[in-house]
């Protein structure tokens, strides 16, 4: 076998892992899905419009209702520059989400393609980390596109939203490696009746669409705890320049959510996928 | 031995609605996050979290209730169309393709237009039960105005039940996979959630997208459902063109689901 090889080469991290799940050949699942989308553009192109459709909707209606929200630093912003961070980072979870829960599930129990290749030289990882970067490829592009239509309404308004687009990436994933693992743990169709159910709330709760301060006080701690949440005070500082060390926590937070995500993923996906 | 006599067409399309029952009560508790949930978070989002902040600042902006009251109604039509245009899609591809259940009924003395009417009356019937649960949720929650919520949820269910119709007529068509329902679901139910007066008046939006609003189901079942429940300046005029036009749709969506049903199953 040259399992052990491949593992020779593989660097001192992956020996956390079980042996022969890390072949470092994750690149190969990534060109797999490229190709496969190829076919499925207009689903891929639309995941685009959706944000967007809010921001336009929700950004002139609901602005209209209340007028300027007070923005990171408490100096009022229009309630489109308000709203467009969070659908920003509320778009990055969704497509991560969706990416790494229903399609791999769908792959994983109903076409068998991960079975299908581990008959070649991948491990459970490189499938793991291919079905993460794919979905990041395909995230990035959704908030690249994003960001250009918030510069056009004129919502950019710091250079710091530069780094928007690799917080968005970071952010989902973050999503994309918890959802991975707790796909692995999904037993049929009815459980997705709980990530709905988880990412709902988020949605609606973790002050994208109003800020914290409408929820009485033990309602603001539960929804400060929301990875979401973190998100969306993360996107809403880089766009409008208010940038502080607090962000740094923020971004904490996702990059120990991730690694959480990854290692428990991997494990899973060892532990279903070699049996 | 005694043979059946084959149901009359009444019983016949009964007797397809009969079908999903069986399944629905054994499986109910999997829509309820869907039908019931889902409404009730929007609901609590926006008409009590964004609520507070219209009432505090922009009293009167929405007709001189409080927000919450005047979302409800819009609310419950909103829900009753997502769920119509979620019944009308996958389950109806499946009936033709994955699990064959149309095949399997129009084996029988059933007609394939019995079978798009029992799917149809299928969904109103749920419909009108999870909008009821609804109802009553948004009663407790302080969201009903007066008894008028009650023929907003007729309304809902006819809204919904239009747009089930032409959805089904459409599905009945889909040969390959749910591609084009994605499509649906991203470029018609979305944009008509957001752009029909459902989270805030249509007249807030620019005057190009305001003729969007007029053929869009959901704004005529909204502005009816707002009326009935709300009250305000309604004329006579705009509830007679707002239900003409949504029986309209009913009933086009419903012929050209019978003809459609009846092209594919006939073979």
């Amino acid at each position: 076998m040259s399992r052990a090889g491949v593992r020779r080469e593989a660097p001192a991290i992956w020996r956390l892992l079980p042996a022969g799940s890390y072949a470092g050949r994750s690149s190969a699942l990534l060109l797999r899905s490229a190709t496969a989308s190829k076919r499925a553009w207009l689903a891929f192109a639309s995941g685009f419009f959706e944000p967007v459709f809010y921001l336009v909707a929700m950004g002139q209606g609901l602005g209209s209702l209340v007028g300027a929200l007070p923005g990171p630093d408490g100096t009022p912003i229009s309630y489109a520059a308000f709203i467009a961070p969070g659908l920003l980072a509320a778009s990055a979870m969704n497509g991560a989400v969706f990416d790494s829960t229903f399609n791999v599930f769908f792959k994983l129990r109903y076409v068998r393609l991960y079975d299908a290749m581990l008959a070649t030289p991948l491990g459970p990882v490189d499938v793991a980390l291919g079905e993460i970067g794919w979905a990041l490829v395909r995230g990035g592009l959704y908030a690249l596109g994003f960001l250009a239509v918030m510069a056009g309404f004129g919502l950019l308004t710091s250079p710091w939203a530069l780094l928007a687009l690799p917080a968005a990436l970071i952010v989902a994933c973050a999503f994309a490696a918890v959802g991975m693992a707790a796909t692995s743990y999904m037993r049929s169709w009815q459980d997705f009746d709980l990530v709905t159910l988880v990412i709902l709330p988020m949605f609606l709760f973790s002050t994208t669409f109003y800020p914290l301060s409408v929820y009485p006080r033990w309602l603001q701690i539960v929804v400060e705890v929301l990875p979401l949440y973190h998100a969306v005070e993360l996107m809403r500082g880089l766009t409008t320049g208010v940038v502080g060390p607090g962000l740094l926590g923020h971004l904490a937070y996702f990059l120990v959510m991730g690694a959480v995500g990854v290692v428990l993923a991997a494990r899973r996906l060892d532990a279903l996928l070699l049996r | 031995m005694s043979t059946l006599a084959p149901p009359g067409y009444g019983r016949g399309i009964a007797l397809v609605v009969e079908h999903f029952w069986t399944w629905y009560r054994r499986n109910w508790r999997a829509s309820v996050v869907s039908s019931v949930l889902q409404p009730l978070l929007f609901l609590l989002a926006f008409g009590v979290g964004f609520g507070s902040l219209v009432d505090a600042r922009a009293a009167g902006a929405v007709g001189g209730v409080s927000y919450l009251v005047w979302l409800a109604p819009a609310l419950l039509a909103v829900s009753a169309v997502q769920s119509a245009a979620f019944e009308s899609t996958y389950p109806v591809l499946s009936g033709f393709k994955w699990q064959r259940i149309y095949l399997a009924m129009t084996a029988g003395p059933i007609s394939p237009g019995q079978v798009a009417l029992g799917h149809l009356g299928w969904v109103a019937v749920k419909l009108a039960g999870t909008g009821a649960v609804f109802t009553v949720v948004v009663a407790l929650l302080g969201g009903a105005g007066g008894p008028g919520i009650v023929v907003a949820l007729l309304v809902a269910v006819l809204t919904g039940s239009a747009v089930a119709a032409l959805i089904t007529a459409f599905a009945a068509t889909v040969q390959t996979d749910g591609g084009a329902f994605n499509a649906i679901f991203r470029f018609v139910i979305i944009p008509m959630t957001l752009f029909s007066g459902t989270f805030f008046p249509v007249d807030r939006l620019p005057g190009w997208v305001q003729p969007l609003a007029w053929v869009s189901p959901l704004w005529h079942g909204t502005e009816l459902a707002r009326a009935a429940a709300v009250g305000g300046t309604t004329t006579t005029v705009a509830v007679v063109g707002h239900l003409a036009y949504l029986l309209v749709l009913l009933v086009v969506g419903t012929v050209l689901a019978m003809r459609l049903f009846t092209r594919r199953l006939a073979r």
